[in-house]
């Protein structure tokens, strides 16, 4: 029987997961995170396509209806506006703070750390002073500090994020690193004559970087609830443009007569912060599972 | 005849001095080793924990943390001097020329990558082969390591392989570049012995069909025995003995290599198997006076002051005792 040899790698970079990556058993909690969060995804894909009016279209006659009346399906908000279209728009703001904000901190992050676990030394410590820098601070505070300095509005809130919340990843990735590089296989590459550069990234980085990607799922939903509360306080979106937070943050005048508003971006939110909490859940039970 | 081996030594090892500086505290793991590799030639490093023969092996390429290690001497592959060259020289040796293999299998592969891309990296480090000619050369690897159904081993992680499966990838991975040198650092000693014995005999014919030399690192004398032509014999970080395998067997010429072949099961000296009284030296601070003569049984009050050097028995045969002459197999 003909068996095929399968490819090389074309490329060093080529293994960004420390996960193996054929046939993976899909657990249960796996299956259900990986669900919400692809529903979340797909709402904010085809929110447009599907929303039955425009997000921000007024009508003022037919304003704070309950859900399941006259043709709104999750009724309307103090202005008319159809409670359904502006969570599916606002399901693409929020998804972009959380993934644009994540990728963004996980790899500046990560490679930060990466460089200070492997080379040491100098570099190590003067990295390492930053982060604790920023650790000195409450995170929240320090977003809203520079989010006032820079000004509100969704990119500035999001230029204050990435700003701040890189440090946890350089953190978590440099103590794997520390970790992993003592290990034996590292010492096995270096005397198979590999660079430091693919040595760090072919072999110590796939095998330290688990925890990060498990931490990234939490600070997903963190980025999230950081975006919801600047919203809230005013300093994120701004209006007309649907939020979650700021959706919740608007209705709080309404809360005893059309509680709607608040529950439907928070339940928005749950479902998505649920989602991303079971997926980084079932990962690092993969992950324990793995390293017995 | 000497000029004949002159000619063909592949690495040379003179003076040889590594100490680990760390926390305030030095040790000095290997004080003044001299050896040479012959072409196509198994040397083993025999020797107790501590000994410095992991050490020795390790410095031939510059393993150890360069910030934590200091070098003194001279390590040459083929006239290039080794020790203390540039990284990128090292590292062009490193794998292509002078590979290594570990002991234990179990750490020493990395545990995200398929054996396959293993190999393949190595491969593509130091060779110019295409994506196809390294999974051509994969596949001839492990079926010249003896691995059974080769494509599906391939695409299998170091998990999924046996400990003896193991090592043999580390051998394939060791052999890619078709070193001259293959330096094995206790290969066998995580494994049970069917298995160890398979791996000795197959590096043993690799060796041979490869014509490679062979620095076989071990604690146990009888896997010095079976594979090696010649055996150096390492105590407190120093070369007590120098000899042809046949000959320390038959008479060893120093006493602490005599105490190792009386703690071998089935050694002449009756039911109990024998212990060396005492430990081996702190390597804080190595006297220049014999390190061995403690735990001495021939030790006289000529030995106290007497500074060591290697003496030159016969020819290729060295003991670091200066009464070697009255040293026996059944003390």
């Amino acid at each position: 029987m003909a068996t095929e040899v399968p490819a090389l790698p074309s490329s060093p970079l080529a293994v960004p997961e420390g996960l193996p990556r054929r046939r993976l058993p899909m657990r249960l909690p796996m299956v259900v995170g990986l669900s919400l969060v692809g529903f979340m995804v797909l709402l904010a894909l085809i929110g447009p396509l599907v929303a039955p009016y425009s997000p921000n279209q007024l009508d003022l006659l037919h304003a704070l209806e309950p859900p399941f009346s006259g043709g709104h399906l999750l009724g309307t908000d103090q202005f008319g506006r159809d409670e359904l279209s502006r969570i599916l728009y606002a399901a693409r703001i929020d998804l972009l703070i959380a993934f644009g904000v994540t990728l963004v901190t996980f790899t500046f992050g990560t490679f930060v750390g990466l460089v200070a676990g492997t080379v040491g030394g100098v570099v190590d410590a003067v990295l390492m002073r930053i982060v604790d820098v920023f650790f000195a601070f409450p995170l929240v505070v320090l977003v809203l500090a520079i989010v006032a300095i820079l000004g509100s509005g969704l990119l500035y809130m999001m230029i204050a994020m990435w700003l701040v919340t890189w440090v946890s990843y350089a953190r978590i990735v440099r103590g794997q690193v520390l970790l992993v590089k003592r290990q034996d296989y590292v010492t096995a590459a270096r005397a198979l004559g590999f660079s430091r550069w693919r040595t760090m990234t072919r072999h110590i980085l796939p095998n330290a970087i688990a925890p990060a990607i498990v931490y990234g799922m939490i600070d997903a939903v963190n980025n999230v609830s950081i975006g919801a509360a600047l919203g809230f306080l005013g300093l994120g979106v701004q209006d007309p443009t649907a939020e979650w937070g700021k959706m919740i943050a608007d209705s709080q005048d309404y809360i005893r007569s059309a509680w709607w508003l608040a529950v439907i971006p928070g339940v928005a939110i749950l479902i998505f912060g649920l989602g991303l909490s079971v997926i980084g859940d079932s990962l690092a039970d993969r992950m324990r599972g793995k390293a017995n | 005849m000497s000029a004949d081996q002159a000619s063909s030594v592949v690495l040379e090892v003179d003076d040889l001095h590594v100490e680990f500086v760390g926390g305030g505290r030095s040790v000095k793991a290997v004080n003044g080793v001299t050896f040479t590799l012959n072409a196509g030639e198994t040397l083993g490093i025999v020797g107790e924990s501590g000994s410095g023969k992991s050490a020795v092996l390790r410095s031939l390429i510059g393993l150890h943390t360069p910030s934590s290690t200091n070098y003194r001497g001279s390590v040459r592959y083929s006239g290039e001097e080794l020790l203390g060259a540039r990284d990128g020289a090292l590292r062009r040796v490193r794998g292509a020329e002078i590979a290594m293999i570990f002991q234990d299998p179990m750490s020493y592969l990395n545990p995200v990558l398929t054996v396959s891309e293993q190999i393949g990296e190595t491969l593509r480090r130091h060779t110019r082969l295409g994506r196809q000619e390294r999974a051509a050369r994969a596949l001839e690897l492990l079926r010249l390591v003896g691995i059974s159904a080769p494509e599906h081993r391939l695409r299998q992680y170091p998990h999924q392989l046996s400990g003896g499966m193991r090592q043999r990838v580390i051998i394939a991975i060791a052999l890619a570049c078709e070193p001259r040198v293959l330096l094995a650092d206790e290969p066998t000693t995580a494994l049970d012995v069917t298995i160890q014995n398979q791996i000795l005999t197959l590096l043993a014919d690799l060796r041979q069909r490869l014509g490679m030399s062979m620095v076989l690192v071990s604690h146990d004398l009888g896997v010095i025995a079976q594979t090696c032509d010649r055996v150096l014999v390492m105590y407190g970080g120093q070369v007590v003995e120098l000899a042809r395998v046949a000959d320390v067997l038959r008479l060893p010429r120093h006493p602490y290599t005599a105490g190792l072949l009386r703690c071998l099961p089935g050694s002449a000296s009756g039911r109990f198997l024998h212990a060396i009284p005492g430990l081996p030296p702190r390597l804080m601070d190595v006297p220049v006076t014999c390190t061995f003569r403690p735990r001495c049984e021939l030790a006289t009050a000529e030995c106290e002051s007497w500074t060591t050097s290697l003496l030159e028995i016969d020819a290729g045969r060295a003991s670091r005792c200066l009464r070697h002459e009255v040293v026996q197999i059944d003390g």
